[in-house]
């Protein structure tokens, strides 16, 4: 794991500041969705080897919420944005 | 070569130059009934168990390293049987009176240490848990003691009792559990596969997953296509790479484990203690390393390394723990890939490909159930359904409703 991240909100810092909630991929359903639809976003993960996207929580810092992306086997970081900017502006 | 004490006199005499590899190292067939993906503890039980329970012995185990490189090499060597849930605990317990049959079974030494694990608690709420842990121990047949606060000064005089926030109240006993040496077990299984016509094949990875009308038809390999009846998927750590291979999408995320262990000392800790406040557990090889570990890092890895702010979180829980750990040093570090499902509870079940078989979502606890696992995996492939204590370790538990969850910690992977 990459010791420094970058957050868009406080510059470079620690890591032992985030903590990870995990995979950014699943979406959450509507809440009258199909139950496999739930079940896709609760239970089951793709899993890959390689580039990943996680929410991170800069919890000693902003405490904003980020999308990271990393890498998984080599702990490479490529970026970290905001996650209300990753879904299109601020809530 | 049968081995034997007289064997060894035998060799002695000899000048040790007559023994001989305890597997071949077969090419692969172009054919098998069964082939099994990962050469680690689970896949070699499993052929062992299907050659010499289940009498199918066209079976070949290919690997993508070497036998025994992944986690069955990378682990704590703890093997115990104090679960809880009724999902789980009947499985355990068959695999430990697996594991107690297991050097006389396989004729190989796997240094099962029956020392005792206990399991201390801090406080009024966790004490009950332990209780209620220990009570449905006994439900299955298993036995478990209470140790209270004077009991374990006796025993375990070195331990940290009156820490101003986790005082050590009592503990949870379970006599029968221990260690067993990691390697021996992996290499022990591979032998005795060997000897009754496995095919063993090492350095082959599996790079792709043949399927034809719905049927797997065979694998595609760095050694070429070998075609099969049926396969059985035992890569935990990289189950969801394999998976893929075949189109499932699975439960399972990859998070890495640590595991330390620190210069050898004479003999100081006796039994397997694990600590109630920070899930810290510590016992002495036989060499004389204290082996220690705690959770996972938390994160999804593929690596096999891990953090160093872990490291120093593991360390201060033992330090805690005993406080005059402080003073040993530590000489390894490694890490491993870890299955963690979503309850924190492994699957060894069919898949919705009728003739692929799936064992995976060991999370960290999968060395100790490397007998039933390979026992009862055998089962469901050699007879196409469940052995009756593993019923519950079904793949579709999720979407029904049914996750055998020991910690509570609901379906967040990196909690378990």
């Amino acid at each position: 794991m990459a010791s420094l991240i970058s957050c868009p909100h406080c510059g470079v810092r620690p890591k032992e500041e985030f903590s990870i909630r995990g995979d950014a991929t699943p979406v959450r359903p509507a809440p009258m969705a199909s139950d496999e639809a739930w079940n896709d976003y609760v239970h089951v993960r793709a899993n890959p080897r390689g580039r990943i996207r996680e929410h991170w929580q800069h919890v000693a810092g902003c405490r904003r919420w980020l999308v990271v992306e990393r890498d998984n086997f080599t702990h490479e970081v490529f970026s970290v944005t905001d996650a209300a900017a990753a879904r299109g502006g601020a809530r | 070569m049968r081995y034997s004490a007289l064997s060894i006199f035998k060799q002695a005499l000899a000048g040790n130059l007559g023994w001989k590899p305890a597997w071949r190292e077969p090419q692969p067939k172009p054919h098998y009934d069964v082939i099994i993906v990962g050469g680690g503890g689970h896949g070699l039980a499993t052929a062992y168990y299907l050659a010499r329970e289940f009498g199918i012995r066209n079976v070949a185990v290919v690997e993508k390293g070497y036998l025994g490189s992944g986690n069955v090499g990378r682990n704590t060597t703890i093997v115990r049987s104090n679960y809880m849930l009724p999902g789980n605990e009947p499985f355990y317990e068959f695999s430990l009176k697996l594991w107690e049959g297991l050097e006389r079974e396989l004729n190989y030494n796997v240094m099962l240490s029956q020392r005792g694990i206990i399991s201390l608690y801090h406080n009024d709420g966790q004490r009950d848990h332990y209780v209620r842990r220990g009570n449905a121990m006994m439900m299955e047949g298993v036995a478990a003691e209470q140790l209270d606060r004077e009991t374990l000064k006796k025993m375990l005089p070195f331990l940290n009792f009156d820490h101003a926030r986790f005082p050590i109240i009592g503990g949870l006993l379970q006599r029968r559990a221990g260690t067993a040496r990691h390697d021996a077990v992996a290499w022990g299984f591979a032998r005795g596969a060997d000897r009754l016509g496995v095919d063993l094949i090492q350095n082959c990875e599996v790079t792709g997953i043949r399927r034809e009308d719905g049927i797997v038809t065979g694998v595609e390999t760095t050694k070429g296509f070998i075609g099969c009846n049926r396969l059985a998927l035992a890569a935990a750590g990289n189950t969801s790479r394999v998976g893929e291979m075949a189109g499932l999408k699975l439960p399972i995320e990859s998070h890495v484990l640590q595991a330390f262990v620190t210069e050898g000392l004479k003999p100081c800790i006796d039994h397997v203690i694990t600590y109630g406040a920070g899930h810290f557990y510590i016992s002495q090889s036989d060499k004389g390393g204290l082996v220690f570990g705690a959770e996972i890092d938390g994160y999804s890895s593929y690596a096999q390394r891990g953090n160093l702010a872990t490291a120093e979180h593991v360390m201060e829980e033992g330090v805690t723990m005993i406080p005059g750990l402080s003073r040993v040093r530590v000489l390894r570090a490694w890490g491993g890939v870890m299955d963690m499902s979503m309850d924190g509870s492994p699957i060894i079940d069919r898949t919705p490909i009728d003739n692929l078989y799936l064992n995976c979502g060991w999370c960290y606890g999968g060395f100790k159930a490397t007998p039933a696992s390979g026992f009862c995996f055998a089962h469901l492939i050699a007879k196409g359904e469940s052995h009756h204590v593993a019923r519950a370790l079904r793949l579709d538990r999720f979407e029904r409703g049914f996750p055998i969850d020991e910690a509570g910690a609901g379906t967040q992977p990196n909690l378990h």
